[in-house]
């Protein structure tokens, strides 16, 4: 069998002429129509879209930053996926539950969790602080893809309460399921995929085909593109450009709402692109050229929108200087708050592993709380 | 008093259990209107419908996986795995998620999640349908394990394992699930993580639990007609462990023979022989003894019998430590 050519399998690259491709904002932020969708969202609204993004970018930088300085272990760039993220994170309402991958800082922006627990995790003081009921935010997942059937499953309890398709949209509730393209390979997403589709489940499965699984292209996962793939599955699937906030928000809030409503679940691929490395551990010169990262930058999630709002009344030069100032300020927070972050207690560590403690592991934290205590005034 | 089988314990259990809590759900492969390939779950969908008792896609991380989100939402998911060697495909959601989700969340998101699997030999089955994992389950952090011996213990202990905020792995023996029992319901239980004396004896303890104490029993009361006694141990929890009544008994006995179908290496005797060492180590009179598979794979069902311990090989390790 020969290989098709690559154009052939995956589209023209996602770029605008991509006919499958839903596009509300181009690169060069000209405002597009589209048959199917719309997001309901006036100047203003994108102009706080527009923030986000800056403000979930610089969170990202500075994480970076501190990770180059040894005072992160590890951090998961979200570099070049914050309009994809903004977009489905802004889509959501409060009683609406996000499952994460390891790197959707953006969407743990949209529900309110600080962003110094991410930090927490890749600093290594704990393993997630947030309270997933209090954010609708779970916690990072880090084996690739089990998060979405903890997705589904969550979905089918949403049915069990009575808040899926109950007509009151002030509780109908519905959940989405973040994961890659590398993800699309694994068991456990194929299996959600099934499980939401018989028991009609309401969520929302959004990957972000970033392009790569650390090395691995997106053709080492699939001969089709992804979103194709759900109606195998018995749902729709819908590819939007990732890197256009309004088309991100649009598309899931329809999925979204499909899900709420009872109509069961929606797959979003948001064609995207990972622009800087897997995580700070990963070197994307070994197998990847400048010329794909040049093509890419130029559709930048945040130019565009930028370009945008310059059209309109709804930003002026203040209104920029005030986004770039507040992101100063967060960078600080950021900063100062990672470094005085307290190490844990290793006798913590005991208490926290049941809800009901045991006999064997209390006596365990005894012994080594004595061993401890053994070198006290030692020198 | 009627007798009851250990199959149907578990379902008087269940329902009980189902009744008491409104949260508590059934999901398994086959587990609705067949009831399950044992019939442990017979008749609860017809009895408490479809949401609450779910026939699941073939997908065993599927069930693991659906049941932690379950679990996120408040729900109180008991989990059917067919048979023991159907658990593997789990093992990703049982040991990376629902054993650590408690941890990783500082305790925010506690996991009440009951796994059933039905384990062991003896039945004449083919491959997979004959294994005894639950040392894997208990060297993972986490996770809690019991296994059931009898139809008494198997009534109370379901409904324990459902009522407890920590996920639970539940071994039920499936040569064992047609043996009967009288069961009172007006006893009150003892805890769900205790071991216990089944039959009192100063000569050697025998330490065992799911379906190797039946045969431990037979093997005391074959001992006593040559003038041994032994004393019997239903361990009952294997994580956590409950020495205490095991550390009496060796202090008493000095001998100590462990039994289980389970392969012996790196098996729960290893565990428990460590243990009896550390705390019990001058009122040994013979090193702990080990009685169980051998380190191959679960063989032909046809060489079973000459594979899982019996009476004869039980009775032979008491020999030996008495003669040490």
């Amino acid at each position: 069998m020969s290989d098709p050519e690559l154009g052939d399998v995956f589209g023209p690259s996602g770029d605008g002429d991509d006919p499958e491709l839903v596009q509300l904002l181009t690169p060069e932020g000209e405002r597009r129509e589209h048959p199917d969708y719309a997001a309901d969202l006036d100047d203003e609204a994108i102009a706080g879209l527009y923030r986000d993004l800056v403000l979930t970018r610089r969170i990202d930088t500075e994480a970076t930053a501190l990770q180059r300085q040894g005072e992160l272990g590890i951090w998961a760039s979200l570099l070049g996926q914050e309009a994809a993220q903004i977009g489905s994170g802004r889509a959501m309402l409060p009683q609406d539950f996000a499952f994460p991958t390891y790197r959707e800082h953006g969407v743990a922006w949209c529900r309110g969790v600080d962003p110094l627990y991410l930090l927490g995790l890749f600093r290594g003081v704990d393993q997630g602080g947030w309270d997933p009921r209090e954010t609708g935010f779970g916690l990072y997942t880090i084996v690739i893809g089990a998060q979405t059937l903890h997705a589904t499953g969550y979905a089918m309890g949403l049915q069990r309460d009575g808040v899926v398709g109950s007509g009151d949209e002030s509780r109908d509730a519905g959940v989405i399921a973040y994961f890659g393209d590398g993800a699309t390979s694994q068991g456990d997403v194929n299996e959600a995929f099934i499980w939401a589709s018989v028991f009609n489940a309401p969520v929302v499965f959004f990957c972000q085909n970033n392009q790569w699984a650390i090395s691995e292209p997106i053709e080492r996962q699939t001969r089709i593109p992804l979103y194709q793939r759900a109606l195998g599955f018995g749902f729709p699937g819908v590819r939007v450009d990732g890197n256009d906030v309004l088309a991100c928000y649009a598309v899931t809030q329809a999925a979204l709402r499909r899900a709420r409503e009872g109509s069961g679940p929606t797959f979003v691929e948001a064609y995207t692109y990972r622009m800087g490395a897997h995580t700070t551990s990963d070197d994307p010169t070994r197998y990847r050229l400048n010329d794909e990262l040049d093509r890419w930058k130029a559709k930048d999630p945040i130019a565009r929108v930028k370009a945008y709002l310059h059209t309109t009344t709804a930003a002026d030069d203040q209104f920029f200087e005030g986004v770039e100032q507040e992101a100063d300020e967060l960078a600080t927070h950021v900063r100062e708050g990672c470094l005085g972050m307290p190490d844990p207690h290793v006798l913590d560590i005991f208490d926290q592993v049941y809800a009901e403690q045991t006999p064997e592991l209390a006596e365990q934290k005894e012994q080594y709380a004595a061993y401890l205590s053994s070198f006290e005034g030692a020198h | 008093m009627a007798q009851i089988t250990m199959a149907k314990a578990l379902t008087n259990g269940l329902r009980a259990a189902m009744e008491a809590d409104p949260t508590v759900l059934i999901m398994g492969e086959d587990v609705g209107k067949l009831g399950g390939v044992f019939r442990v779950t017979d008749g609860l969908q017809k009895d408490f419908g479809e949401e609450r008792v779910i026939d699941t896609p073939l997908a065993e991380s599927g069930i693991l996986g659906t049941a932690v989100g379950l679990a996120m939402r408040g729900y109180r998911p008991v989990c059917e795995i067919q048979f023991d060697g159907f658990v593997y495909p789990a093992y990703d959601q049982i040991v990376s998620q629902v054993a650590k989700l408690h941890f990783r969340s500082q305790g925010k998101l506690p996991m009440p999640i009951v796994v059933r699997i039905p384990f062991g030999g003896g039945i004449g089955a083919v491959e997979h349908h004959s294994e005894s994992p639950e040392a894997q389950f208990a060297h993972t952090a986490g996770l809690k394990v019991v296994a059931v011996a009898n139809p008494v213990d198997a009534y109370w202990m379901i409904q324990q394992a459902v009522a407890s905020d920590d996920p639970v792995v539940f071994f039920e023996p499936k040569r064992r699930y047609w043996e009967k029992a009288e069961l009172d319901e007006s006893v009150e239980p003892v805890p769900l993580h205790s071991s216990r004396v089944v039959r009192e004896g100063n000569d050697v303890t025998v330490l065992t639990y799911g379906p190797m104490v039946k045969t431990a029993l037979e093997a005391a009361i074959a001992a006593s007609e040559e003038g041994r006694s032994l004393e019997v141990i239903d361990l009952r929890t294997l994580s956590p462990l409950d020495m205490g009544p095991v550390a009496a008994s060796v202090r008493k006995t000095g001998h100590v023979v462990v039994v289980h179908e389970a392969v012996v290496n790196l098996g729960m005797g290893a565990e428990i022989a460590a243990r009896i060492s550390e705390s019990c180590f001058y009122s040994l009179e013979a090193p702990v003894l080990r009685v169980g598979g051998f380190d191959t794979p679960y063989p032909p069902s046809r060489v079973e019998e000459e594979y899982l311990p019996d009476l004869d090989r039980v009775l032979d390790a008491v020999d030996r430590s008495l003669a040490f």
